[in-house]
């Protein structure tokens, strides 16, 4: 039993990091309405980013984390204005396609700029366990899910009790009527990549110092985001973090406890996930079913 | 005869004729390199009924491919079929596959969709991985060891003519695809090419001219997943091996670029598109060697082509033919 609840604190840790991604991909779709594929590799970028300011600059973690949001936000905004705006408006399929562009181009200039040498990335949490009631639980765990959290609840405040949030709400809401009370809808919408990308960010570094850092480290987390995201609603963000939650959980006990999934068809159950999500409830666990005026 | 089909009939026959007189000009390793053009070719037209015609997105077909080379594979290698004769049964299993996986996706639209297939994309590798017994595993299918079935090892005779065998493959995937496009524009001009174009541009007014939604995207994605199953069995004729990282989701979304650079719901651009998908990677290692600067090259080509080309190499074509012949009214494909 012991054994049983140190998976699930495990399984929660991880699920942590794919809600923030997945919370990523939400703020995204919510503000442009599309998925934004390069999502991992951004967030790669941004663990990279740290990591080269703790190891060759003699940043210590806190203030090497505190100056990677912020680039990562600065980036995000920018990734918008540059090449997201002039075609958001056309069709989606031109915005994927602009996002698998940034995929490759991202990655590669990982592998140009730092090597596609595989690097260990200090943890800020210890690797030591605590006893809780007869279970093992690692501070690295329990730090990881802390974190996810506390940066889900800041988030939830700047949307909900601000007033650019609710600018930024009604920007992916309802564009031309926002515009009309004077919002800045471009900016609103850059202002969401811009979250997102910090999202990221959070999700690469939590997601380094267990799996250690390289160029495609985040391709597998994003495939779990993706789950994540349409499990919980691909519109809702609350969905993203539970969706989260409960893939990392089930995917880890699903790994340990059933012998056919093992380590090697976890990824195919995460996809399984989707595509019975997207058949049975195409809105996800806490998405509204769009209605269509026609 | 209309003026329109007269011209498509002509530019169809410039390219069957360039296409075969090619290899006198080429070496024999450039006729293997637009050998892939052609399987390229295949799989994209097929896309391209699916996405440009239909809107649905698909970022899965290299999983459609998989099946199709797999087909080939495991007939030529357990069953000693020869090579030719499994392309049929290639595009039979996979168009089927199409229909059985279109028949859920169907439900679903836009990006919904291009996540479920890019699911089926991802998930592809490891699940041929999963059935060793069936697919070899990771260790892959060799097909090199049958070589009465193919004519990798022994050059070939065709009308008393020794035939190599690059140009072999040269000429076996032109005549797929060539084949390919003709059968694409004769479903495309009529009755069904109507309906899948009334599905793309509204599926209110598709449905209130008494058109089967579900019929229609189902019969695309069937029709799109056969093509793909031509083209992986020309896949895996041609690299003479299969293995599950034959059919990585690069190649899926590799496909899925080349028919956006081509142009959606054109036939015209598809081969700048296959052109594109062979070469793009090879022209972006010569512009610089050192690591991942060919994905950045890459990258940001195709950032540029998406801006600057909002209609692909179809859409280019048919501006410069309006400015050239301004005044006439063209009737698109």
């Amino acid at each position: 039993m012991a054994d049983f609840f140190q998976q699930v604190v495990s399984g929660l840790a991880s699920g942590g990091v794919y809600g923030a991604l997945a919370l990523a991909i939400v703020l995204i779709h919510r503000a442009t309405g599309v998925i934004n594929f390069a999502q991992g590799e951004m967030a790669t970028f941004s663990t990279y980013i740290a990591w080269t300011l703790t190891t060759n600059h003699g940043f210590s973690y806190w203030p090497a984390f505190a100056v990677t949001l912020l680039v990562s936000f600065v980036g995000g905004v920018g990734i918008h204005q540059a090449v997201i705006r002039p075609v958001e408006r056309g069709p989606q399929i031109r915005v994927v396609i602009i996002t698998i562009g940034l995929l490759l181009l991202i990655n590669g200039l990982m592998t140009w700029i730092w090597s596609g040498e595989v690097r260990s990335v200090p943890s800020p949490f210890p690797t030591r366990t605590i006893d809780v009631g007869g279970v093992a639980i690692s501070v690295q765990d329990i730090g990881t899910i802390a974190v996810c959290l506390v940066s889900v609840a800041v988030l939830w405040a700047f949307f909900q009790f601000t007033k650019v949030g609710l600018a930024l709400r009604a920007a992916a809401v309802n564009p031309a009527e926002a515009r009309l009370v004077g919002v800045r809808v471009p900016w609103m919408l850059g202002l969401g990549w811009g979250l997102a990308a910090v999202l990221g960010a959070i999700a690469g570094m939590l997601t380094a110092p267990s799996v250690f850092l390289d160029p495609n480290m985040m391709q597998a987390v994003l495939i779990y985001a993706f789950a994540a995201a349409v499990l919980g609603g691909i519109d809702s963000p609350v969905g993203a973090v539970v969706g989260g939650l409960m893939l990392g959980v089930g995917l880890n006990l699903l790994g340990v406890y059933v012998g056919f999934v093992g380590s090697d068809l976890r990824l195919p159950a995460a996809l399984l996930v989707i595509l019975v999500v997207l058949l049975v409830r195409p809105a996800g666990l806490f998405g509204k079913p769009q209605v269509k005026k026609v | 005869m209309s003026r329109a089909t007269l011209r498509t009939l002509l530019l169809f026959a410039v390219l069957a004729v360039t296409a075969f007189a090619l290899p006198a000009f080429l070496s024999d390793f450039r006729a293997q390199q637009f050998a892939y053009v052609a399987i390229y070719l295949v799989a994209l037209i097929g896309l391209n009924i699916l996405t440009g015609y239909t809107r649905q997105i698909s970022l899965g077909h290299g999983a459609f491919m998989a099946i199709g080379g797999y087909t080939t594979a495991i007939l030529m290698a357990d069953h000693g079929v020869k090579d030719i004769v499994t392309i049929p049964l290639a595009i039979i299993v996979a168009g089927a596959a199409g229909v059985l996986f279109g028949l859920p996706a169907a439900r679903l639209s836009g990006l919904y969709l291009a996540l479920a297939t890019f699911a089926i994309a991802v998930a592809t590798p490891a699940v041929i991985k999963k059935f060793e017994g069936f697919t070899g595993g990771g260790s892959g299918i060799n097909l090199f060891g049958t070589p009465e079935l193919t004519a990798s090892l022994t050059p070939v005779k065709i009308i008393g003519f020794d035939v190599n065998f690059n140009n072999w493959l040269y000429y076996l995937s032109w005549t797929v695809a060539l084949i390919g496009y003709v059968i694409a524009w004769l479903i495309l001009r009529g009755r069904t090419g109507r309906a899948f174009r009334a599905v793309r541009d509204s599926e209110t007014a598709a449905v209130s001219s008494g058109i089967s939604l579900t019929r229609t995207k189902v019969l695309a994605f069937g029709i799109s997943a056969a093509y793909a199953g031509a083209a992986g069995a020309l896949f895996a004729i041609a690299t003479t091996f299969v293995n599950p990282d034959t059919f990585p989701v690069a190649l899926s979304i590799f496909l899925l670029v080349g028919v956006v650079v081509s142009g959606l719901g054109s036939l015209t651009g598809l081969i700048v598109g296959a052109v594109f998908i062979q070469f793009m990677p090879l022209w972006a290692q010569s512009v610089s060697k050192s690591p991942g600067a060919p994905a950045v090259v890459y990258g940001v080509i195709l950032i540029l082509l998406i801006l600057a080309l909002p209609g692909g190499a179809s859409g280019l074509i048919s501006r410069v033919l309006q400015l050239t012949r301004r005044g006439q009214n063209f009737p698109k494909p």
